[in-house]
């Protein structure tokens, strides 16, 4: 199988096996916007089954680095793989949950048809949905406890509704790996239990999940894995070794208050 | 009023239909266009097959209608590709673009028309903008049965031949590739990451959107156009907040407005004793937009009448609480 890989990409440069078996290799990746690098030789492989918090400052290319993994922006340079295979050949096997913001809630939609677009990739090209496809989406609602608003248009929904709906979109997928942009941002308390718990679920179901988070607080316990991004890879690895006060402040040049690293210190310690 | 069935047949019944297909030509890709907030390319559509005519008229040197429509077919195409090109790398919004590429086109289309003496012929600006529904005459018809038979569809006007076909392949099309056009017009990141090319399912959409802006314009002109690109979809999108039922009102809303145009266009300066008929293609696009009138105040949901009462009735609930 390795031997039939390498005849048929030749130029492979990710070497060692895990990296080739892994849910997702990245090896140099870099991605501009004009002039300006937004991602820069960026090395990554993700673990088999785990929850890999991506955190950074504002513009450190988080989620340019998601939609370069998930192949929805050029990149400049780089490799991906995703269980060894293209991204493009991979689809099936990759979910995604965009940033809230990207989408125009006024769109005529309810909660359960938005669900069902999770089973488009399943469902394939020109063959229309039909009513199992519907009640497979129906349980996903339920899952994330939206079952009650599955009628209800998306923009009538409160911004952690909202994003329930898109997480049960992602669980539609039935992907293997997840791609995650902020997830936890606006949301309540009760959608953020729902998020941590589907986020537990899935690893529990041996799946890798990748996830920009922002608050550096909660990411060690929500994560069990951290990359360390500002443009450049700083560090990463599992929490304990990577979510130390140096990578962070170095990642975020310092300007990190000792009041939001204080949580952290006694990781460092480890 | 005496109307003789013949009348009614070879006069009214031809309009009525081309009113009613070029309607629902335009008015179902509309409704994707209006949610992908690009409205604004039916009307950019509508203008750039001037050059297209023109040079079509010029290429082949006859007024057959065939390479006409060819050259205004490609002159969309073309100015699609423009207009994506500048939003690229120019880097402005989509609107700008297409105002940029549809008034540039429509000014070359008017500077080839003067030039080349092309203008006397049969293209004038007042045909550009209101078609020539009137004069579309399906002569042979003199009963029902005629409709049916061989010799009665023989001669069938080409334009209504050219926008049932349209009207038909845009109706398959809506139908086999709903679940594409949905997922992409909501949410273009997940639709290709899930394999659905949003980009290729965007051009196809504005391909679509030049045959039908194509097939209709010669028929009904550009102002009639432009508003059933926009007004049976805007008007329906008030009335519910299902995709599906969406896309069926727009239809009903772009056939109710073609007929009721149509109608008192023709006949209502009659029944009021005058000795004139009002333009069709005009009457009709007034006619949806006062259907958009209505919709915005009177729909239940999105009207702003239904919204002024719900608040009134919360405001009463609140008062009446303890």
């Amino acid at each position: 199988m390795i031997a039939k890989l390498l005849r048929l990409q030749p130029r492979h440069s990710l070497s060692t096996d895990e990296a080739r078996s892994a849910p997702l290799a990245i090896e140099g990746l870099s991605v501009a916007y004009h002039h300006k690098p937004v991602v820069w030789d960026l090395s990554f492989v993700a673990p088999a089954q785990g929850l890999v918090a991506v955190v950074g400052p504002n513009g450190a290319g988080k989620s340019t680095f998601i939609k370069a993994a998930l192949g929805l922006i050029p990149k400049l340079s780089g490799e991906i793989t995703v269980y060894g295979k293209s991204v493009a050949s991979q689809r099936h096997l990759i979910g995604y949950v965009p940033q809230r913001g990207s989408v125009d809630w006024d769109f005529p939609a309810s909660a359960l048809d938005v669900v069902t677009m999770g089973l488009y990739g399943k469902i394939g090209w020109l063959r229309p949905v039909r009513k199992a496809h519907r009640a497979t989406a129906m349980g996903y609602l339920e899952q994330v406890g939206m079952a009650d608003f599955a009628d209800r248009q998306i923009g009538q929904l409160s911004g952690g509704q909202q994003q329930r709906v898109f997480l049960a979109r992602a669980l539609a997928q039935d992907a293997a790996l997840y791609f995650m942009d902020e997830p936890f941002v606006g949301v309540d308390a009760a959608t953020e239990r729902a998020i941590v718990n589907v986020l537990k679920d899935l690893k529990d179901q041996g799946k890798t999940v990748i996830c920009v988070h922002h608050d550096l607080q909660s990411a060690p316990d929500y994560f069990d894995h951290a990359l360390i991004l500002n443009i450049r890879p700083v560090a990463s690895g599992p929490m304990a070794e990577t979510f130390t006060a140096e990578n962070l402040q170095h990642a975020y040049g310092g300007r990190l208050a000792p009041s939001e690293l204080s949580g952290l210190i006694p990781l460092a310690g480890q | 009023m005496d109307l003789p069935l013949a009348d009614f047949l070879q006069i009214d019944l031809p309009a009525l239909l081309v009113a009613v297909l070029a309607g629902l030509c335009c008015g179902l890709p509309g409704n994707f266009l209006v949610l992908r907030r690009q409205s604004l390319i039916g009307d950019a559509m509508s203008h750039v097959v001037l050059p297209g005519i023109v040079v079509g008229y010029l290429l082949s040197g006859t007024l057959d209608t065939l390479p006409m429509l060819l050259g205004a077919l490609s002159a969309a195409l073309i100015s699609a590709v423009l207009i994506e090109g500048i939003k690229r790398l120019g880097k402005i919004e989509a609107g700008a673009a297409m105002g940029v590429v549809f008034t540039s086109m429509f000014a070359l289309g008017v500077l080839i028309l003067e030039q080349t003496g092309a203008s006397g012929v049969h293209l004038d600006v007042e045909h550009a903008l209101y078609g020539n529904l009137e004069s579309t005459l399906w002569l042979g018809l003199n009963n029902w049965q005629d409709l049916v038979s061989p010799s009665g569809l023989e001669q069938m006007p080409n334009s209504l031949q050219r926008l049932l076909g349209v009207c038909l392949l845009v109706i398959l099309l809506t139908v086999a590739f709903f679940k594409e056009l949905k997922i992409s017009t909501f949410d273009p990141e997940m639709a290709s990451s899930l394999g659905f090319s949003a980009r290729l399912i965007s051009i196809g959409l504005v391909i679509i959107t030049a045959l039908s802006a194509v097939a209709a314009f010669d028929a009904v002109g550009s102002i009639l156009v432009i508003a059933m690109f926009i007004c049976p979809a805007a008007t329906a999108r008030m009335w519910t907040d299902c995709l599906s039922r969406q896309l069926w009102l727009s239809a009903f809303f772009a056939t109710l407005s073609g007929i009721t145009g149509y109608l008192v266009a023709a006949f209502g300066p009659l029944l009021l004793g005058a000795d004139f008929a009002l333009n069709a293609a005009g009457m009709i696009a007034v006619i949806a937009c006062v259907f958009q009138g209505i919709s915005m105040i009177f729909a239940p949901d999105h009207g702003k009448l239904g919204r002024v009462l719900k608040q009134r009735h919360a405001l009463k609930m609140k008062q009446n609480l303890p």
